[in-house]
This record gives C-alpha cells, sequence and structure tokens, in this order.
C-alpha cells in the first residue's frame, strides 16, 4: 500500500546501503531529486541498474556511492560521454566501479522478465556482438520447438525501483504519460519502490482507461516534488533543460569543479530548489 | 574545395542519406547524422516514412531534431508512444522494421561498428557511450544504412571493438550465425556512397561527391579503398533539399538555445 511521505523519509525508508537500485526513465522522467537525496544520504556501496546512466548516475558514481553499474548506454544524451562514469572506469576515481554491460533490448528485456516472475529473460540479440565475450551473463539457450539459438540474460530484480511520475491519486495510484520507458516493469520486478510525482489529485476518474497507471498496492512509497525530473522533462509539465545536459559536460570534465558543484547545489540543498529550477522550462 | 562552395561536404552527406530513404520505409533512427537525413527524407520526397526512435515513439515527425532519443516532441507528434521493452521485443525483434540507420565511431570495411571503447575493452583508452539498442537494430532490421564523415581515426582496418555486427569477416559470416537480415546495405560518408561487394561484402565505393577525387576518398580511410569499375558522381543538393536541411538546422538551432541537435 503506497505511503505518503516527504522524500527524505522516503529515501531513508527504502534504500540501504549495498542495495541493488534502479532509478529510470528514458530521457523522460529521470528521477534527478530522489538521487539527490540517497546522495545527501550517504547511501553507498551501491548496484546500479539503468539503460542510460545519465547525469544521475554520473553524480552518484562521482560521489563514490555506487560500487557497480549494470547499463546499455554510458552517454549523456545528444551531448556525448559521460566523464565522472568514464573517471571511474580509467582512473578509478573516486573508486573503481564495476560495470555489467548490456544492449537495450537485453536490458528492457530483463527488466520485463523480472516483472513477468520470469529468472531469465530470451530474446534474439547479440548476434556477433563483442558484448557476449566480455559478459559472462550473457549466455544462450535453444528453443526446444525450433532449435533456434536465442540470447538469454537475468532478469532484473532490483531492492528498490525509484521512478518519477506526473501524478499521484489521493489514494496512491501512479500516472506515468507520454514516453514510458521501462518505468512500470522497473517498478514490478523490484521489491520496493519510491515514486516522486509532480503533483497529488483526488482521484483518477476522468482518465483514459488505457493509460499506464501503477495501481497504488504496486507502489511502496510516494513523495510529491515538482520539478523532481529537472534537467529530464516531465511531460505536460516542463520542458528537457538541454542547456543543463550541455553545462554537465563542462562541470563533470573536472574533478574539482564537480566537486564543489555538488556541494553547492545537492549536498546543501533540499528537494524543494526543483520546483525553482523548473520555471521558465513550462510548455 | 572551390568546387564544393555552394554545399558542404556534410550537407551532401545528409542529403544522399536522405535520398536513399523511400516513402514506404519504417526507419529505426539513430541520433545525430542520421536523424538530420531520416527527417530531410520526411520533409521533402518522402512524406509518409515511419520513423521510430528507440525511446518508443512510432510515426514521429519532429518539427526540429531531437538532441535525444528521447525528446517530447518525439512523443507529441508520434502515431503512438509505446514501452521500451515493446518497442525492442514487438517492433524491432518482430521484423517491423525495413531501415537501421546508423552512425559510427569506428567502422571497418565489412560495415562493422565500434561505438564502445578504443583500446582493451577491460582497459580502455577511451571510453565510448556503448551500443544502446545497436546490436540488436545491426541484427533484427531489414538492412541497415551506415553514415559518418570520413578519417582515418574512424574508417580503420581493424576496429577494437564489435559493438554491432555488419558482415563480420566477409562473404557469407552473417548467415553463417544465423542472422537472416541483410545488415549494411549503404555507406553514405561526406565524401562518397558505398554498398558492399556482392560476394565479399567490402564496402566499395559506387559515387563520388561532386568535387571529390579518389584521393581525398582514400586519404582519409584507413584501408585500402576499392573503388566501383561502374563509378558514378552523386547529383549535388537540389535547392530544395538543401533549403529544407538548413531551415531544419536553424528550426533546431534556436529551439535548443544555440545548439544543434546532433
Amino acid at each position: 500500500m503506497a505511503k505518503f511521505q516527504s522524500l527524505k523519509e522516503a529515501v531513508a525508508e527504502n534504500l540501504r546501503e549495498g542495495d541493488t537500485v534502479a532509478f529510470e526513465g528514458f530521457t523522460h522522467l529521470i528521477p534527478h531529486a530522489a538521487a539527490h537525496e540517497v546522495i545527501r544520504q550517504g547511501i553507498g556501496d551501491l548496484t546500479l541498474i539503468r539503460m542510460t546512466p545519465d547525469i544521475i548516475y554520473d553524480q552518484m558514481i562521482g560521489m563514490g556511492l555506487v560500487k557497480k553499474v549494470i547499463f546499455s548506454y554510458a552517454g549523456n544524451p545528444g551531448v556525448g560521454l559521460l566523464r565522472r562514469m568514464r573517471d571511474a572506469i580509467e582512473n578509478g576515481w573516486p573508486r573503481a566501479i564495476e560495470t555489467v554491460e548490456h544492449s537495450h533490448a537485453a536490458m528492457a528485456n530483463a527488466y520485463e522478465a523480472g516483472a513477468a516472475g520470469l529468472p531469465c529473460a530470451v530474446f534474439r540479440g547479440y548476434r556477433g556482438a563483442g558484448l557476449k565475450e566480455v559478459n559472462p551473463a550473457i549466455r544462450s539457450i535453444t528453443c526446444p520447438f525450433t532449435g533456434e539459438e536465442l540470447a538469454a540474460v537475468p532478469a532484473h530484480r532490483p531492492d528498490v525501483a525509484v521512478i518519477h511520475a506526473q501524478k499521484a491519486s489521493r489514494r496512491g495510484d501512479v500516472l506515468v504519460e507520454g514516453i514510458t520507458g521501462v518505468q512500470k516493469e522497473a517498478v514490478l520486478a523490484a521489491r520496493r519502490s519510491v515514486v516522486t510525482v509532480e503533483e497529488i489529485v483526488e482521484d483518477f476518474d476522468d482518465l483514459h482507461p488505457n493509460l499506464c497507471v501503477l495501481p497504488h498496492w504496486t507502489v511502496t512509497s510516494i513523495a510529491q516534488v515538482p520539478g523532481g525530473a529537472h534537467p529530464s522533462y516531465t511531460h505536460g509539465y516542463y520542458d528537457r533543460d538541454n542547456a543543463a545536459y550541455l553545462e554537465w559536460d563542462k562541470i563533470s570534465a573536472d574533478r574539482d569543479l564537480f566537486t564543489a558543484w555538488m556541494k553547492e547545489n545537492v549536498l546543501d540543498r533540499g528537494p524543494e530548489v526543483f520546483a525553482q529550477r523548473v520555471k521558465g522550462l513550462h510548455e | 574545395m572551390t568546387s564544393l562552395s555552394d554545399f558542404t561536404p556534410n550537407e551532401m552527406m545528409t542529403i544522399a542519406a536522405a535520398r536513399a530513404l523511400s516513402n514506404d520505409d519504417v526507419c529505426f533512427v539513430g541520433i545525430g547524422a542520421p536523424s538530420a537525413a531520416c527527417n530531410v527524407a520526411r520533409l521533402t520526397h518522402a512524406p509518409d516514412i515511419t520513423l521510430i526512435y528507440e525511446s518508443g515513439t512510432i510515426g514521429t515527425a519532429p518539427s526540429v531534431l531531437p538532441l535525444s532519443i528521447g525528446d517530447g516532441e518525439l512523443c507529441e507528434t508520434a502515431v503512438t508512444t509505446v514501452s521500451v521493452p515493446e518497442m525492442f521485443r514487438y517492433w524491432l525483434q518482430g521484423g517491423r522494421i525495413s531501415i537501421g540507420f546508423l552512425g559510427a565511431a569506428q567502422l571497418d570495411r565489412f560495415g562493422n561498428i565500434n561505438t564502445t571503447v578504443i583500446g582493451d575493452y577491460r582497459k580502455p583508452k577511451v571510453r565510448l557511450p556503448g551500443g544502446g539498442g545497436a546490436p540488436e537494430i545491426a541484427t533484427s532490421c531489414k538492412e541497415v544504412f551506415i553514415t559518418m564523415k570520413q578519417a582515418t581515426r574512424g574508417m580503420v582496418e581493424k576496429i577494437d571493438f564489435y559493438t554491432s555486427f555488419g558482415h563480420g569477416e566477409g562473404g557469407n559470416h552473417r548467415e553463417r550465425l544465423g542472422i537472416t537480415t541483410k545488415g549494411p546495405t549503404l555507406l553514405i560518408t561526406d565524401l562518397a556512397l558505398w554498398k558492399p561487394d556482392p560476394e565479399t561484402k567490402e564496402f566499395t565505393v559506387v559515387s563520388m561527391h561532386r568535387g571529390v577525387t579518389r584521393d581525398m576518398v582514400q586519404e582519409t580511410c584507413g584501408w585500402r579503398v576499392r573503388f566501383s569499375e561502374r563509378l558514378e558522381e552523386t547529383p549535388p543538393p537540389t535547392d530544395l533539399e538543401l533549403t529544407t536541411l538548413r531551415e531544419l538546422q536553424a528550426r533546431t538551432e534556436r529551439a535548443h538555445g544555440g545548439k544543434k541537435g546532433t
């Protein structure tokens, strides 16, 4: 049953040192405010799952909270490379991280298998691809009916899924609209979930019947954080802050600049700053 | 290159790539150069082309080039937007996509692509972003077009990592791995159009853009270039193609605060 809490309480109650956590959102609805709360609480030794690590994992890696990343595209979307993640991989700063690399298809299938309660995902993939030579979690399986050899990867079963969404109803049902990514699968695959939302409304009675809604009994904690996806975006609320993504390329290029930025903009702030950050980005 | 003074090699590359697409295509669009080409095609000779971005947007028609594959406008203008697992399972793996359009950091003569690492995977000299959707785009789309600017560090004798499989070591290598799709059938660069040899599958220059010489193609390519016996000249951009591309880029620049969506 979904519990309405402050973001601070929701993170403290659901995330533990050493957990496997999926912060999802495919370019859209990336839960930045929740990631910043985890950084403020200093919850470390995390295994992070995410298709595109994006700025949030760059920040968590750069702050030394991460021991392992399971991912499929380590870029700053539309800009270039993730410089903190690169520094950890290439130079072990601030600590070495283990990486488990997949393709998007494998990651999406692994989330779906997790949501479906299966131990592994089976799909037609990785043919001729170098990743299966370097990632022992990529195996193959023979179709018992046709004999076709297919790829198999373990299902994602995170301890916690963290997502950002448009709305929750007072009962705790959660609405995700626009590019829905893998958030539904991530929440259903996880043991616990934390959802930040733009707003809380009375009920969902006037919604289209086929919208993506996570019923209240599938969600652990809900925190209202207006602007909580910034600099990612929330469809219907505010646009992607492309300038901030470009700016990150400069901030993350230098360890000292990064550390100072994190102190000023994350450690010394609270979730309430996000509402300010999206002013001027409204559609 | 005074003979190219009225259009740039990059513009020629984008327009030549756009021309390769038809109205009936269902195209899985990579970000950057492929995205520009696909949208120029849609805005000129292929208004009904179906453009699909891996974020789940099907049949999208953005007015500006997206900065990322998940920009809001892709969803707002799409026929439908599906979840990412559905995108990769039903639409890509299901065999619904006719063309996969990819860019490349490193490419070899058989259309194998590396966007993962420069150097050794475990001790990379440069850690690149990685494959994203590309490994399966390369094998599940009916055919693959590749577009990139020519440079010796990009077009190499041997790639450091097989992110996406092209024709492997050439010949029937795809078939031997049980891959039933055609793989790379066209490479569009800023200097030329290349097609795989029907037997060896090695990319062969079939057309050079106006003002380009064989030396220019060879000097910017890390393997020994083969030229077709019937080498053609790529028709230069028409006024409509150039205007469409330039207006698209100008709109994009305004929308993304002075930065192009590449």
